[in-house]
């Protein structure tokens, strides 16, 4: 009866030993940043609770959030989860294609009908009534809205279905739109990043089927264990940053010695992500690691700030123009400034020319 | 402290000079100014550090000390901020004016409007004022009350970013981030804010010292003894 399978049964019909089903969430839990204890936690919600499907749709976007998913540096972690999500509903991951595909959709609502996890990589695209964006023969968001009415709850994945990323940059042709802006009825967990680290994927998605619930989100709706700090908050060059070392140049001898790259643009002090902590490809390496800034690539909007290689970057003023703060800031005092002089030669020419009544201005 | 303040300029006997400036707000402008000057100094160099210095990272603690002074200057400068305030609350009626514009009184934007004439050379005599006339308090209360709590929210939703999500400072000024468009967005406005500040006291210092030379009535002097004299 698929109602009462549990997520172990179907781990174990996928040939995964109960060895790798232990060692999985024991990682999971350190992963999470939870005590040993809540290694059992996990393995008895997995081996007793009922199965919860996971929907995952595809929207206007490049798929590196799937990539970097099945990448999970433990192949172990990729696996399990796979085995457990590519059941219900991934077009790029499913056997199932066209109006079988389609109609495993209907047959989740019906089965599970508020109790499944909508998991959306990318957006919708809405301008032209959704034209952009096209599956099965009808507009991306019409689907999203219609799955999004009969779920439990709404894992928005990358920087797409979070903030909008690239396809919604300045001028956003296609008013591709974030999840929440468009699902306001229903709980939207935002695991930013383009795309989001394999492993914080993975935790994401194994702490709300395991623990039924959502993981504790910030004020911006990310879950608060894998965003809650800057990447400078933890970067290993962090010390040279407050020595005063920085590398000014790509090819200079700070770059060789490792120095911070906050001079050459890096991002680490405003983005909020797991890079300098978890790093990527299973803790090989991470980009400040290699010796290139942040990008920025987990925060709204970090398309159009400006040059990646800035340490003041660019802001939209009105009307699209973009110029850095310094700049604008440099004209309004040098502004001040001129008219000061000027003000003060008119002022002076009047004040010695001032008739002689001996009247103060 | 009880120098009676004349009500309008109408009783207020020509010549005679009116005790303005109470103690504490003569104490927080200067300490404002020199908060002001230290935080758009170490600021200035948060954003554009100082060429690199060389040696092990153990060695130097530059752009640590930079920061640290920075928000120290910044709790002194938030702290003589909310004395000014409540001072306008509890001071005498010119301390008053750092807090509100009078924008429902049709004398004060007439007031405002004789201001500008004269700073455009198009009216001969400047009004005589006992507290600010209405373009400086316009200028006060933009530039120092609207843009000082500007930056207070913004600096100290930043410092809460290092003092980490759940720390008093993000759960009193945390909200800032996500309001002005993310934390990049929140420190450009920040800096905009430094500039904005540095275009004020170049106005505000050439006009103080101009108003001295040229005006009806005393400035500078006015700032530092409390007094503010009148030529006729
Ligand atoms: C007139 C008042 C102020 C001026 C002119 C000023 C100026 C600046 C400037 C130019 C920066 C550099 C921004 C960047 O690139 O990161 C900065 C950063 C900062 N300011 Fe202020 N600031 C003022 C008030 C404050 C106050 C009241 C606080 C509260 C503690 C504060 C806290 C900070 C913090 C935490 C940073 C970020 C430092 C870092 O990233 O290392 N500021 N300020
Ligand atoms: S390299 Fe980037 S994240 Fe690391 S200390 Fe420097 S600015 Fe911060
Ligand atoms: S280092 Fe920055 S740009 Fe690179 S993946 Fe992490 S958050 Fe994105």
């Amino acid at each position: 009866m698929a109602d009462t399978e549990t997520f172990y049964d179907v781990m174990r019909k996928h040939g995964i030993t109960r060895r790798s089903f232990l060692k999985f969430c024991s990682l999971t839990a350190a992963g999470l940043g939870l005590g040993p204890e809540f290694a059992g936690r996990i393995v008895h919600a997995l081996e007793t609770k009922p199965r919860t499907p996971v929907i995952w749709l595809h929207g206007l976007e490049c798929t590196c959030c799937t990539e970097s998913f099945i990448r999970s540096g433990n192949p172990l972690a990729g696996d399990v989860v796979l085995s457990m999500i590519s059941l219900d509903y991934d077009d790029t991951l499913m056997a199932a294609a066209g109006h079988q595909a389609e109609e495993l959709l209907e047959q989740t609502i019906e089965k599970y009908d508020g109790r499944y996890i909508l998991a959306c990589e990318g957006n919708p695209p809405l301008n032209e009534d959704g034209m952009y964006c096209i599956q099965a023969g009808k507009p991306y968001v019409e689907k999203l809205r219609h799955m999004a009415d009969h779920c439990k709850a709404i894992i928005a994945w990358g920087s797409c279905a979070s903030w909008g990323c690239v396809q919604a940059a300045r001028p956003n042709p296609t008013r591709a739109t974030p999840i929440h802006k468009v699902i306001t009825d229903k709980p939207v967990v935002k695991v930013p990043g383009c795309p989001p680290i394999a492993e914080v994927m993975t935790g994401v998605i194994t702490y709300m089927i395991a623990f039924d619930e959502l993981p504790e989100l910030d004020r911006q709706g990310r879950p608060k264990m894998f965003y809650s700090q800057r990447l400078h908050d933890k970067c290993y060059r962090r010390p040279h940053f407050d020595a005063g070392q920085f590398v000014e140049r790509f090819d200079d001898e700070g770059a060789r010695k490792g120095y911070c790259l906050y001079k050459v643009g890096c991002k680490g002090p405003t983005t909020y992500n797991a890079c300098s902590t978890l790093e990527w490809n299973g803790g090989l390496s991470w980009p400040v690691k290699s010796g290139h800034g942040c990008l920025g690539c987990a925060e709204d909007n970090f398309w159009d700030k400006g040059s990646f290689y800035s340490a003041v970057t660019n802001f939209g003023v009105m009307g699209g123009a973009e110029a850095t703060a310094d700049r604008v800031g440099g004209v309004i005092a040098g502004a001040a400034a001129i008219g000061v002089a000027a003000h003060a030669a008119v002022s002076a020419v009047k004040h010695l020319s001032r008739d002689k009544s001996g009247e103060a201005p | 402290m009880s120098i009676p303040a004349p009500e309008n300029l109408a009783v207020h006997h020509a010549s005679q000079p009116v005790y303005v400036f109470e103690a504490p707000v003569r104490v927080w402008h200067w300490v404002h100014a020199l908060s002001v000057v230290v935080l758009s100094i170490t600021g200035y160099l948060i954003a554009n550090p100082l060429p690199s210095i060389g040696g092990e990272a153990s060695e130097h603690f530059l752009m640590g000390n930079l920061r640290l002074v920075h928000f120290i200057a910044g709790y002194v400068f938030t702290i003589g901020f909310v004395v000014r305030v409540y001072w306008g609350f509890v001071g005498n009626r010119y301390s008053r004016e750092f807090l509100y514009l009078p924008v429902w009184r049709g004398d004060w934007w007439r007031g405002l409007f004789d201001e500008i004439g004269y700073y455009l050379f198009l009216r001969k005599r400047s009004k005589r004022s006992l507290g600010h006339n209405p373009l400086a308090q316009a200028a006060m209360w933009l530039f120092n009350f609207v843009l000082g709590i500007f930056m207070i929210v913004s600096g100290f939703a930043l410092y809460s970013e290092g003092l980490g999500l759940g720390s008093w400072a993000d759960a009193l000024f945390g909200w800032a981030i996500p309001l002005f468009g993310g934390a990049q967005n929140l420190r450009m406005l920040h800096i905009l804010g430094m500039w904005l500040f540095i275009a004020f006291a170049i106005i505000h210092i050439y006009m103080a010292v101009r108003a001295d030379i040229m005006r009806r009535q005393s400035s500078v002097s006015a700032i530092i003894s409390g007094w503010r004299t009148y030529r006729d």
